[in-house]
């Protein structure tokens, strides 16, 4: 069997030559995000907001609306239901309770004595304003520090310019998949958080596999233009990002489709930083090169690019 | 790249063998694994709250009230002193981490100062202006005072958590003040939670009959006395009656030595009869003895539990409490007095139970998942790569029993993030062997022999693999310094996954095709 080649050998994009169409659309898509996340806002889960979650099977399927009715007298404030997969699963979101954290318990037992022992409890979580307070800086933190971690790394395996390209892209991600879940209104929780973490490891990964590549074709043709030999690098590499990105989202679908509803959002987030990942390595963060006076070795700068041992 | 030492040899050969023994009892049942002789592994993954069921309670102790108490009753124990002394004062109370008091008799100051001092050798006690004395308790004894508030609090929490018979339960300390629960199978985390939230602070005192109970209900409470509702029974008004009872603790609760429910003989009631330890049956023989006839207040928590009328001395050092409860609450409350009280109350923070219906739902469906992304990814890599892809998911699966293993031997928890992981471990795993091959590919195509495309897309792709996981290994690490619970496991699995899967990626597929490419020696790749 002849084995498949998705890329086929030889294939020459202009990627550098489109570039100003690159940054308009993610100039379009960061900018959106901001905007999205500014007026509409992220619909955080508990993790972040504090309040109430309680998914109940019933015996039959639910009657959401005399559940809805049932759960609104109780005065615990705005309570959300949501089928969450099957007819017979519903998910109950209740807001954070004022009067500090003993206020969340008394207000779960309220719920589980109007729900009765009927159903079966199939989660129940609540979040203090203390937990949930550090739960959120915890992962601005987190994320801040993977940020900041990542560009040192890059910093100290190429040069200053990849670093700073590197983080565009990253923060490109970052903020488009925050814009794509203010957009739908998916809830953001801790697991999207871990995922985007994730997605700056895999889209970083991404990155280094072109810059590796840049940097090894500097040495080789020093006197081919930075814009055609960036195309090459990439082009080179383009089978590779492809093959990998095909392999981490065959497992990924699988994961959005089988792994349940509760790692759902999780899957989401990370196909779509897996696809925006993929995307800002090859059409941002190497086109951004040239615009940040990358000196060559042997062709006529005083600087140098990193001499690295292969 | 292509010249192995028979020494790598063994030992790559070596650690896979060893990864295959020590995942192998993951393919046991639980009971069987325990069976195992104990030089054979017999450590299996452990599953996480969220795949087995169960719950994670994070509580804080109040450490603030054990320091108010301490105030309080040194408030009580310096007005005793000073009237007794017969120094007159205004002002007594408590201010912050100190008590307060005016002395009316300036040259008595000094006096007061001593005799306040001595009452705690914790405190130091100063003299302000207008005759004004604070006592303020030292740094050092509030911390130790949280301190083993905090340690205190954990034992009494075990306790209570031993007594309702749950097994394996974790139970850690948190930062400063904070207790951690996690609770594996339980089905009824709400009686927990209410067990967990009750002080059980029991004590006995006189009910105060000199002052009559309209008087304190009008805002005259005597200084010794206390205005305390009554658990069940209602007042005249609609809420609670209220007792008035002393002050002063006629027996500690903490001298109490067993509770257990039971029915009471005459009134068919459940009740809970306790048993005092000899200093304890001993004050409760004297207290009924001299007090026959007058009411005796069993107060819990704050509220008046029963109030009955002595009706003959007690000195057998045993008696009952009834009250108006249901078999459940005499069970609970039994199990709480013979745990203990708590030093201080406990607030719940955060609660995250999953039952046993969606714990095993989830295992089940990230099974599917797995198997159906692996699959997908096997087939997709064979399709691309021919022979070299089969060698690449060799190590594929290789690397899952790495994974398992790891995972058995650290006695890492595996959570439902921590599956995802691994699922994005199978997708992401293959990548350093898809570098190589398309590395192989493009040296192939520029004309190399076999073995020399082979050795350079090797030894030129080994940069760009360790690059690439060292950046994703980043984040994995700070995931887990960030991360809680669930996520931690996530960012367990996936730094496992990138270690093994950089080593069977690099070293066992390596070691495939370099034996093949030795033992055919072809002259074209089928790549």
């Amino acid at each position: 069997m002849r084995p498949l080649q998705l890329i086929p050998a030889g294939i020459a994009i202009p990627f550098t030559g489109k570039r100003k169409l690159f940054f308009v659309f993610s100039c379009f898509l960061i900018l959106a995000s901001l905007a999205l996340f500014a007026v509409r806002g992220l619909n955080y889960g508990i993790d972040f907001k504090g309040g109430i979650l309680i998914e109940v099977k019933t015996a039959e399927q639910a009657d959401i609306g005399a559940m809805r009715s049932t759960l609104s007298d109780l005065g615990v404030g705005e309570v959300g239901l949501q089928e969450f997969g099957a007819p017979d699963e519903i998910l109950i979101r209740v807001q954070r309770q004022e009067g500090g954290e003993g206020a969340q318990q008394v207000a779960v037992e309220k719920l589980k004595a109007a729900l009765g022992s009927g159903v079966e409890y199939r989660r129940t979580e609540f979040v203090g304003p203390k937990v949930s307070d550090e739960l959120f800086w915890d992962g601005v933190y987190a994320v801040a520090a993977a940020i900041v971690a990542i560009l040192m790394y890059i910093w100290f395996r190429f040069e200053w310019q990849f670093g700073v390209c590197a983080i565009i892209a990253l923060v490109h991600d970052v903020f488009s998949t925050i814009g794509i879940f203010a957009l739908l209104g998916m809830e953001f929780n801790l697991s999207t958080v871990a995922a985007i973490l994730t997605i700056a490891g895999y889209s970083i990964n991404d990155t280094v596999v072109v810059f590796d590549r840049v940097r090894e074709n500097l040495r080789k043709y020093k006197t081919m233009p930075l814009g055609e030999l960036f195309d090459l690098s990439i082009n080179q590499t383009l089978s590779r990002t492809v093959m990998t990105s095909v392999t981490t989202l065959l497992a990924l679908l699988a994961l959005y489709f089988l792994g349940g509803e509760v790692i759902r959002g999780f899957s989401f987030a990370m196909i779509w930083g897996v696809v925006i990942g993929t995307y800002s390595s090859i059409c941002l963060a190497v086109p951004l090169l040239l615009y940040l006076d990358l000196h060559r070795r042997g062709a006529g700068g005083a600087g140098a690019v990193a001499e690295e041992t292969p | 790249m292509i010249n192995f030492a028979k020494w790598k040899v063994v030992l790559v050969l070596a650690l896979c063998g060893f990864a295959v023994f020590f995942s192998l009892p993951n393919l046991m049942t639980q009971k069987d694994a325990a069976l195992l002789p104990t030089w054979l592994p017999h450590k299996q993954v452990s599953l996480g709250l969220d795949l087995q069921g169960g719950s994670h309670l994070l509580m804080e102790v109040d450490v603030e009230a054990v320091v108010t108490e301490r105030l309080e009753s040194l408030v009580d124990s310096a007005r005793v002193v000073l009237r007794g002394a017969r120094i007159r004062y205004t002002g007594l109370g408590v201010q912050g981490h100190s008590i307060g008091v005016f002395i009316k008799d300036p040259a008595r100051t000094e006096e007061a100062r001593v005799s306040l001092r001595d009452l705690d050798s914790d405190t130091v006690a100063e003299v302000g202006e207008g005759g004004r004395i604070t006592l303020t308790l030292t740094e050092k004894a509030i911390r130790d005072r949280r301190i083993s508030a905090v340690e205190q609090s954990i034992e009494i929490v075990r306790r209570r958590i031993d007594e309702t018979g749950v097994r394996e339960p974790t139970i850690q300390r948190q930062g400063e003040d904070r207790i951690l629960v996690q609770l594996p199978g339980i089905d009824d985390p709400e009686r927990v939670k209410r067990l967990l939230g009750k002080t059980a602070k029991m004590t006995f005192h006189l009910v105060d009959l000199r002052t009559p109970i309209s008087e304190a209900l009008a805002g005259r409470v005597p200084p010794g006395s206390r205005l305390l509702p009554h658990a069940s029974d209602i007042g005249p008004d609609g809420g609670p009656r209220m007792v008035l009872i002393r002050k002063k603790v006629s027996v500690p609760g903490d001298t109490l030595i067993d509770a257990q429910p039971t029915i009471d003989q005459r009134s068919g009631q459940p009740v809970v009869s306790f048993r005092f330890n000899p200093v304890g049956a001993k004050k409760f023989g004297d207290v009924t003895k001299k007090n026959v006839k007058k009411p005796f207040a069993i107060v819990l928590d704050g509220m008046i539990v029963s109030d009955p009328v002595i009706q003959e001395p007690i000195l057998g050092g045993s008696g009952q409490i009834s009250g108006r409860f249901s078999t459940r609450e005499v069970q609970d409350l039994a199990l709480l007095l013979r745990a203990g009280a708590l030093p201080a109350p406990l607030t719940i923070l955060e609660e995250r139970s999953v039952g046993p219906g969606l714990g095993a739902d989830s295992v089940a469906a990230g099974k599917v998942a797995s198997v159906v992304g692996l699959v997908a990814v096997v087939v997709f890599m064979v399709v691309t790569y021919g022979l070299f892809g089969l060698m690449a998911n060799v190590a594929l699966l290789l690397n899952i029993v790495f994974i398992m293993a790891a995972l058995s031997v650290l006695q890492a928890t595996l959570t439902l993030p921590g599956i995802a992981g691994v699922v994005l471990t199978i997708g992401m795993a293959v990548d350093a062997n898809v570098l190589v091959f398309e590395r192989i590919r493009e040296e192939v195509r520029i004309g190399r022999s076999p073995f020399s495309a082979i050795d350079a897309g090797y030894s030129r792709a080994m940069t760009t693999i360790i690059d690439a996981n060292v950046t994703t290994l980043i984040a994995a690490v700070l995931l887990y310094t960030f991360g809680s619970g669930p996520v931690r496991g996530f960012a367990v699995t996936l730094s496992i996954g990138i270690a093994t899967s950089m080593f069977t990626a690099i070293m066992v597929t390596r070691l495939m095709v370099v034996t093949w490419l030795r033992r055919r020696n072809p002259q074209v790749l089928p790549i």
